[in-house]
């Protein structure tokens, strides 16, 4: 890939991976950052997939990827990511593979799998700086399994398992685990956020990823119609809105710097985002949560004085 | 390359050498690190030409086995007891990739309470899903079954993987002499392995573990793995054939010792058969006419031959080291169906014995010898029985009274 960075969306490959037809929801934003993933990394790929909503694109015997696929469980992808690797390396070093049919090792899971069950199996390939891209699609809960609460929901959601209620008005009491933190602590070459709506951003971080050997993580912050409660002709513009409020900072970091690739010049009040969702409407009506929707504004706004963007 | 004193351990590392593996995925636990720290060694000293990586659980390790099976290299790996119950989830998603990934299970007792000693709870818990297994009796056979193991597995009339069983302690840290065949005569049995069915490559995409939506699908390829399993007991007759030739050994689904013209059976696996054979000769010494069966493969079941060999018995005893809570022993259970439908079956007894490595002594193999005649005298077939010694009981009261509990 070459690897200068583009600057319009008219510069991003014609060429589509992943094609239509699947069996993922309409106006699904996961759907739409792979298929902006696959533009990126080619069709020399393997995906190894951790069991998610993105588990049903291949239903034997149909599959919508120019590439391979491995379909492990929701613990271990990354572990399949090691076997793959380890196989083609050690094929290749033996002279049983040509080395032209080598093929990049890239996990693909929710925030169920990465923020929860795989994350020691995803920590162990950190750690033994297996060269894979780990895509995870989060929105922000269990989607497979009809939107439970996942280590990813943020404070006041509400989903399966934290439906709000008169002893528990705000939904999830918890506050979202900050994965790329977690990943960054294991010092991989890259990490980096991205969003369905920002595809020249995305683009970009993976021809700036392309040049490291290692681990390297891409987190998208990812609209889910059913799950979030929107209409899914709203998806691209909800994408934004997370990015706009400032709840999902776009950012990278090599060796453990980190940086952000675009911060909004006016941050939107959160609220602008939280009010378009039928997870969050219990915060607004029969009463307003004062204080939830305060504390999500001022988590916001702190995560921002932190890196000196606001004052 | 002629005789060495090896471990259980030693000799299926020596399998793994001799089958030119080229990946090793390992996660440490007793009684089953030997072979890891004895492959990494080799890998270490520029002896074996393998990639050797060590995961974060067992969960992983067996997922990048099938994975790097899945992608075409030969592959070994190796667990036991709690390791090989952490990795359960993946046992059944590896088999059902069909991919020919070897791995040697060290039995041991299953927590809790959590024990050392052997049994064969952990291997019998992965019983259906899909990897063959083949159960040894001595050092040699170890590593002679590693090596049939390979050529079992990527046979692409079989295409599942095979558990090679040992038990822990017994034979896992029992130095036998054991024959290392020779390098090129082992090239001659096992060739280099050339993946034809299942592999990734950039120029051919392909999907493996994926989806099926609805039971048609899903029992189809379930049903293809059992008649693959199937398929093995054939082939593993070839297989068997040329290892005799090329090297001098005979093995066969089941062991039978002094068979011939017995009249009571005892049926046992793994190591404690050695005591039973040991029992079988004193008892012929006695005139009693007893034998000893030892499956060596407890999937595929080898059933006709099962069936064959316990033709025209007086009466057959299971020693099962497993314990299915609520049942009883699980072998047995296997047996009785095998044989329900014969006309002329021989009366079957169970007998539990040897859990968590508990010995089994000459008395108690007498004392099993007389239940059968007994049974086979009168026709009543006693309730199954667990083997405990009186001086055992005893030994454990003493424990409870220190434990404040008696
Ligand atoms: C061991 C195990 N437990 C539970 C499940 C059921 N399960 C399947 S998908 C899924 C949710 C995955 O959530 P996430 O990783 O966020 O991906 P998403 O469904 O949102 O795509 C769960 C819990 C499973 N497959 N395996
Ligand atoms: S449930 Fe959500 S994440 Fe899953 S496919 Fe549908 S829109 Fe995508």
């Amino acid at each position: 890939m070459d690897t200068s960075t583009i600057i319009s969306i008219k510069e991003l490959p014609p060429e589509e991976n992943m094609l239509p037809g699947t069996a993922a929801c309409a106006g699904c934003g996961g759907l739409l950052t792979l298929r902006y993933c696959l533009k990126a990394l080619g069709d020399k790929i393997i995906i190894v997939n951790a069991a998610g909503c993105f588990t049903l694109l291949t239903i034997y015997p149909f599959s919508p990827f120019r590439n391979s696929w491995l379909y492990t469980a929701m613990a271990c992808a990354p572990a399949g990511a090691q076997g793959v690797r380890d196989a083609l390396d050690i094929l290749i070093k033996k002279g049983k593979l040509d080395p032209e049919e080598n093929l990049k090792v890239v996990v693909l899971s929710g925030d169920g799998s990465a923020y929860d069950m795989a994350l020691s199996s995803t920590s162990g390939a950190i750690y033994r700086n297996l060269d894979f891209y780990y895509i995870c699609y989060d929105n922000e809960a269990y989607g497979n399994t009809g939107f439970q609460h996942s280590g990813a929901s943020p404070f006041g959601s509400r989903t399966g398992t934290t439906p709000p209620g008169k002893e528990v008005p705000v939904g999830s009491q918890l506050q979202k685990k900050n994965l790329f933190d977690i990943w960054n602590s294991h010092k991989p070459p890259y990490i980096a956020t991205v969003s369905p709506a920002y595809p020249v951003d995305l683009m970009n971080k993976f021809k700036k990823a392309e040049q490291f050997k290692g681990p390297k993580l891409f987190i998208s912050h990812i609209p889910c119609p059913p799950g979030w409660g929107f209409d899914p002709s709203r998806s691209v513009r909800l994408a934004k809105l997370s990015v706009e409020t400032g709840l999902w900072p776009l950012k990278e970091s090599v060796h453990g710097e980190v940086e952000h690739t675009y911060v909004p010049k006016r941050f939107k009040p959160v609220e602008e985002y939280l009010k378009e969702q039928e997870r969050f409407s219990h915060l607004f009506k029969p009463v307003r949560q004062e204080d939830a929707l305060k504390s999500i504004q001022e988590m916001v706004d702190e995560y921002w004085k932190k890196h000196e963007f606001l004052p | 390359m002629g005789k060495e004193m090896l471990t259980g351990n030693g000799a299926a590392a020596w399998g793994v050498r001799l089958a030119e593996v080229d990946y090793i995925p390992a996660y440490p636990i007793t009684p089953q690190t030997e072979i890891i720290e004895t492959i990494a060694k080799w890998i270490s000293d520029g002896s074996m030409d393998a990639s050797f990586v060590t995961m974060d659980s067992e969960h992983s390790m067996i997922t990048a086995a099938g994975a790097a099976s899945a992608t075409g290299a030969r592959t070994f790996t190796t667990t036991s007891s709690q390791g090989l119950l952490y990795g359960f989830e993946m046992i059944y998603t590896v088999a059902g990739w069909r991919v020919p990934l070897v791995m040697v299970n060290v039995s041991r007792g299953l927590s809790s309470p959590i024990t050392l000693g052997p049994d064969h709870n952990d291997i019998l818990a992965v019983r259906d899903s899909g990897f063959l297994q083949i159960h040894c009796e001595t050092c040699q056979e170890v590593l002679d079954s590693v090596l049939m193991a390979y050529r079992l597995a990527e046979d692409e009339r079989v295409l599942l993987p095979v558990m090679v069983n040992m038990d822990g302690f017994y034979l896992s840290f029992t130095r036998e002499a054991v024959e290392i065949p020779d390098m090129e005569k082992v090239r001659s049995f096992l060739p280099e392995y050339r993946p034809e069915h299942a592999f990734f490559r950039a120029a051919k995409p392909m999907a493996q573990g994926v989806a099926v939506l609805g039971g048609d699908f899903y029992s189809y390829f379930k049903y293809q793995m059992h008649l693959a399993s199937q398929n093995a007991l054939e082939v593993y007759k070839e297989v068997c054939d040329d290892f005799e030739k090329k090297f001098g050994r005979k093995y066969g689904t089941i062991d039978e010792y002094m068979l011939e013209d017995a009249e009571y059976v005892l049926v046992m696996i793994n190591s404690f058969s050695t005591l039973g054979k040991a029992a079988v000769k004193r008892a012929r010494e006695n005139g009693i006419k007893v034998g000893l069966l030892r499956p060596r493969f407890l999937r595929p079941f080898p059933e006709s031959e099962i069936k064959n060999a316990l033709e025209g018995k007086k009466a057959v005893a299971v020693i099962d080291q497993n314990i299915s809570v609520g049942k009883g022993g699980i072998i047995y259970s296997e047996m009785a169906g095998c044989l329900y439908n014969e006309v002329d079956k021989p009366l079957l007894l169970s007998f539990i014995g040897g859990l968590g490595g508990k010995n089994i002594s000459q008395e108690e193999f007498e004392f099993i010898f007389e239940k059968m005649i007994s049974a086979s005298d009168t026709g009543i077939v006693e309730p199954p029985s667990l083997l405990y010694t009186e001086s055992e009981l005893e030994g454990m009261t003493k424990l409870k009274e220190i434990a404040g509990k008696e």
